[in-house]
Parts: structure tokens; sequence; C-alpha cells
């Protein structure tokens, strides 16, 4: 499959990553390079094979369903670059 | 130099249960060192007030008989740990004067069995790379050298610092993480020994995320027995990582002089692979006869869909970084880059925030996971997951263990493979089927390649049963009788 600078755009919009628009080409060639070799799995007959959903076979950990941890709301915006009162500043959304 | 340092971590250990000297001067001489050795770059950040403290309070604990199992020992840590206090940048500049409001749950444990901590320690950015070149804060460099030429060497990556500042010996041992060949390589390249354990014996909790179905954390250090006292402490169930196993960490330092008599050692024919160097199938067939002389019995086995690993783990890793490395928009922590729109701010952000082959990852994990994508891609590379997961599973039923090169090659020069992906890719291509399948596996130092350069054997485990490869790389290890040392040009 061969990446073109749209899908590059796409991806990077989904990703919320800003590319200039002279990077577009060069990273849609490295993207169909790739992608071109990792097709290679298709040799691979799959149709019968269920996917790894678990790395080992192992049930999840369940704990009672109650408050362990918190209110530490300081802590929690200590590295943020714009806080106040506690609150993470984000540029104004809802005009 | 100090003679302190030349140590294993042991032998450190005994001499301060000894009194013989003190973790002061153990943690002063190992500040010296890192100082000293900064043309290596394997440090971010270095603690030596940090260690001094840690150090004080280990001495008096020594005094009063008491003590952890790695009472007064420094250690480094790779920069991918949260450290409570102390910037964790994970080789990034969008992470960069990020201090953690938390400790990892594995470092945790280490200063729980007293051990010190020297510092933070390079890597490749957010551990995607195979040569510590997309960190950041540049390059870590190997302390080897091919005999008398100065060309700066790759110390591997992603665990590159660490692999660099143990075989420089700026400290006892380090810790790493691995989720394609990311301790196993590094170890190899410089001379070292390091282990991946099985998925889930190590708590994930508060290592920086980078593909969460392959990461795991282990130790790095200059013997399989330094790297034996060190797992020890660092695995166990943790009820924080909901991946962490429940099972009881087994003595691995006693399992280091079990040997390999009446043991079945697997090698895999597919690991033959067109184009790797000679040297590294003679070292090979070496290890081989090696493990044969101590009375293990050598058997063929097939892995059928080992050239299908590569690949697959480049849809993987991709897909779940993609995901996991959404967390760094400018809002929680780390580079804000202001933007009066909020979306306008996000992009810009991570586009000044993350380097290019991590820009390059999200990329293929973004398109890959996208609608239309994710079947023929995502869902594609975990069924191939399985049938590499069901080779492994074949093969044990023939043998305990399995033999193979840990490398592909000796390391290589800075700059001589960053401009084609997939080349780079390709260091991993002994070492990526483990982390699909969840294995562990651990690399020990072997030979010397004919530059003048360390070379390491690989040995690959069944689930949970990392006793077995402490056993067979402790006979490989004393077979090899590596004592090879890089000169110090650095100091």
């Amino acid at each position: 499959m061969s990446v073109d600078e749209k899908a590059v755009r796409r991806a990077a919009r989904l990703a919320r990553l800003a590319v200039p628009e002279d990077r577009l080409a060069p990273l849609a060639a490295e993207l169909s390079g790739i992608l071109a070799w990792v097709e290679q799995l298709n040799e691979l007959d799959t149709q019968n094979v269920e996917p790894m959903t678990s790395v080992r076979p192992m049930r999840l950990y369940r704990r009672a369903d109650v408050v362990t941890d918190g209110f530490y709301a300081e802590d929690i915006v200590k590295n943020a670059p714009r806080s106040e009162d506690n609150f993470f500043v984000v540029p104004k959304v809802v005009e | 130099m100090s003679d302190l340092m030349k140590m294993t971590l042991a032998e450190a250990r005994e001499g301060l249960r000894a009194r013989r000297f003190s973790s002061a001067e153990l943690a002063a001489a190992s500040a010296a060192e890192i100082a000293k050795a900064r043309p290596l770059n394997a440090f971010i950040v270095e603690t030596p007030e940090i260690a001094a403290a840690m150090a004080a309070a280990s001495d008096a604990r020594l005094a009063r008989g008491e003590g952890g199992a790695l009472e007064g020992i420094p250690l480094g840590i790779k920069d991918l740990f949260c450290t409570k206090g102390i910037q964790t940048t994970a080789g990034s500049h969008i992470l960069e004067g990020f201090k953690p409001v938390y400790e990892s749950t594995v470092t945790q444990k280490l200063w729980d069995a007293g051990a010190v901590m020297m510092g933070k320690l390079n890597l490749d950015e957010f551990a995607m790379g195979s040569s510590n070149e997309t960190s950041y804060f540049g390059p870590a460099v190997n302390p080897w050298r091919r005999g008398n030429d100065d060309a700066k060497l790759v110390p591997g990556g992603s665990s590159g610092g660490s692999a660099a500042a143990v075989a420089a010996e700026l400290c006892f041992g380090a810790t790493g993480t691995d989720t394609g060949g990311s301790i196993r390589q590094p170890a190899a390249v410089t001379g070292i020994a390091g282990i991946k354990p099985t998925y889930g014996r190590c708590s994930r909790w508060g290592i920086v995320a980078f593909a969460s179905s392959l990461d795991q954390a282990g130790p790095m250090a200059r013997t399989v027995k330094d790297c034996a006292i060190l797992l020890r402490e660092m695995a166990g169930f943790d009820p924080k990582d909901s991946t962490s196993v429940d099972l009881a960490v087994p003595d691995f330092e006693a399992a280091c002089n079990a040997g390999v008599k009446g043991l079945r050692i697997g090698v895999p024919k597919e690991y033959r692979i067109d184009g790797v160097p000679a040297e590294i199938d003679a070292l090979w067939e070496q290890g081989i006869a090696w493990l044969k002389e101590a009375g293990a019995e050598i058997v063929e086995v097939s892995l059928p869909h080992t050239k299908y690993a590569l690949p697959a783990y480049y849809i993987v890793a991709p897909a779940e970084a993609s995901s996991n490395l959404a967390r760094y928009d400018g809002v929680k922590y780390g580079l804000r880059v202001e933007n009066d729109d909020l979306t306008r701010m996000y992009e810009q952000t991570r586009a000044a925030g993350f380097g290019r082959e991590v820009q390059r990852r999200i990329l293929i994990g973004t398109y890959v996971l996208s609608a239309g994508y994710y079947d023929a891609y995502y869902l594609k590379a975990q069924k191939v997951r399985t049938l590499i997961a069901g080779d492994f599973k074949a093969a044990f039923e023939k043998c305990d263990a399995l033999l193979t090169p840990a490398s592909p090659s000796p390391a290589f020069g800075i700059g001589e493979k960053t401009n084609d992906p997939i080349s780079m890719y390709l260091n991993d291509v002994y070492t990526v089927t483990v982390n699909l399948a969840g294995l562990p596996g651990i690399a020990v130092p072997a030979g010397i390649s004919k530059d003048g350069l360390p070379l390491g054997l690989q040995l690959i485990g069944r689930a949970f049963d990392e006793e077995t490869l402490f056993s067979a790389g402790s006979v490989l290890e004393r077979a090899a009788g590596f004592t090879g040392k890089p000169g110090r040009w650095w100091a």
C-alpha cells in the first residue's frame, strides 16, 4: 500500500501533529517504504488464527470497587505548563 | 581510577557487608567516575547529592547489622523510570523539566532494598531506537572503540546510557527496559549482561509507556549473577499494574550455580540469517559447543514464523505508541507551544516536542489504526503474534531454552544507519520475537569481533523460567571467560 501526501496529512491531523507542507512528501515516501515492508505479512494465511489479546494467558486482576487513592489535586497539576486553582488551563474552547 | 568501581555488584555487596569500605566511599567513587565520563553522555541527570544522602543512610543501616539485598550499591536508572522529584524525560524534549510526584514501582523496590541512585541514564527518545541516537539529549557513546580508531560507536539502544554506564564501570548496575531488544542488544554490543524478564514479571507502573503489550523492565550489569541479584529485587506482583503477575519471585542468584547438565538447548534454524557477518555465526557455533561440553543436549528446532516478527512488531509497537503518546498534549506536563486555538496548541506542541523517529512512529501507528486499515494491519499483526507465540510453544516441547545470537553485528558508528529506518530496525532481528511472545531473554557477553568489539549470545526461556536462563547464561559466561574492558579514552 502506497501512502500519499493526503494520507499523511490525514494521519497527522488525527495524531494532532503539525507537519509542514514540505515534509509531507518525504514522510509519505518513508511511510510507504515501511508499510511495503510490513506487507510481507500477507504471505501468511491467518483466517483461522485468533489475534493475541493477552500476552500471558491471565485473567485481569480485580479489586473491590472502593476509593483507594486521590485527594492531591495540587500534585496532579504540579507539572502543568499552566494551571490556576488546581485546574489545568487551556486556550478558550467555548465562546 | 579507584579500584572500587572495578568490582562486580556481588563483590561490592560482600565488601559492604564485611565493612571493608563504606557505601559513602562507593557512592563518591561512582560519582567521580561519572563526572570524568561525561564524553560518554551516558547520564542525562547526575544526582551525586542524593547518592551521598542515600549512601549515608545505607552506612547507618549496615553499621546496625541491618540492610537490604542491595544495601549501599550505586545504580543508574534509565530515564524512562519516573523518579519522585527528579527530572524524568524519556529522552524527549516534550518531557524536559518534568518532575514526577511519584516513584515507579521498580525503582521504589530498588530503594527499599537499599540501592543508591547515581542519576538518570540516556536513552533513545521514548525508547524508540536501537542506537541511542534519537535522544533529544544527544547520543550516548559506547565506551568501546575499534582498536585505535577513535570513531565514536553507538552503545546500542534504547537502553544505551545504561549499557555505556555499566560497561565503563560508572556504576554497578542499571535498570533498562526492553520493548523489542532494548536491554539485550545494547548489553551485547557493550560487553555486559542484561535480561528482559517474562512479560508481567516486573511492574510497568511508573515507567513511561512505549508499547504496553511489549514493554518490560529488567537489569543490566557486568555479570549474569549481578543481573540475578538485581532482578530479584525488581520483580514481583504490583496491584498497580494489571498485567503484573502474582507469582513468587525465585532466588535467581541460586539458579546461577545450577549448571546445564541434562538441559536441552534448542537451536532455531531460522535464526541463520543471510548477510549476517560470519563472526556472528561462528560465535553462535562456539556457544553451542560450550553448552554441549557443560553437559547440555543440543536439539535443532524450528520457529517458522521468525521472518514475520519484525514486520509484525513495526505495526504493533507504533500502534500502541501512537495511543500511549496521545497524553503529551501541552496541558498536563512538559512542553507547551502557546496558541490561541486549542487544536493548534496540541499540534504545535507535539511537533516541537517529539523528534523525527517518534513522529514517524506516531504517524505509522495512527495510520494503521485508522478507520478502514485496522483489520489489514493491527489485527493481522496480532494474529501473526499468535503464530509466533505458537512457534515457541512447539519448540519448548523439545527443549528447555533456546540459544541464538543477541545482535546481528557489533557496535556500529554514530550516524552510520540513521538514514534508513528499516536497516536500523533490523538490529532487533534476534530479540524482537521474544517480546512478541512475552518470553524472557538474556544477553551474555561471549566474544570479541575482528575489530575488537564485544559480541553477545542470547538465551530464550519459557515464560517465567528466568532461572534456566541464569543457569545456562552463567555456564556460557564462565566458558567464554569474557574479561575484555574498554580502554578508558574518556578519562
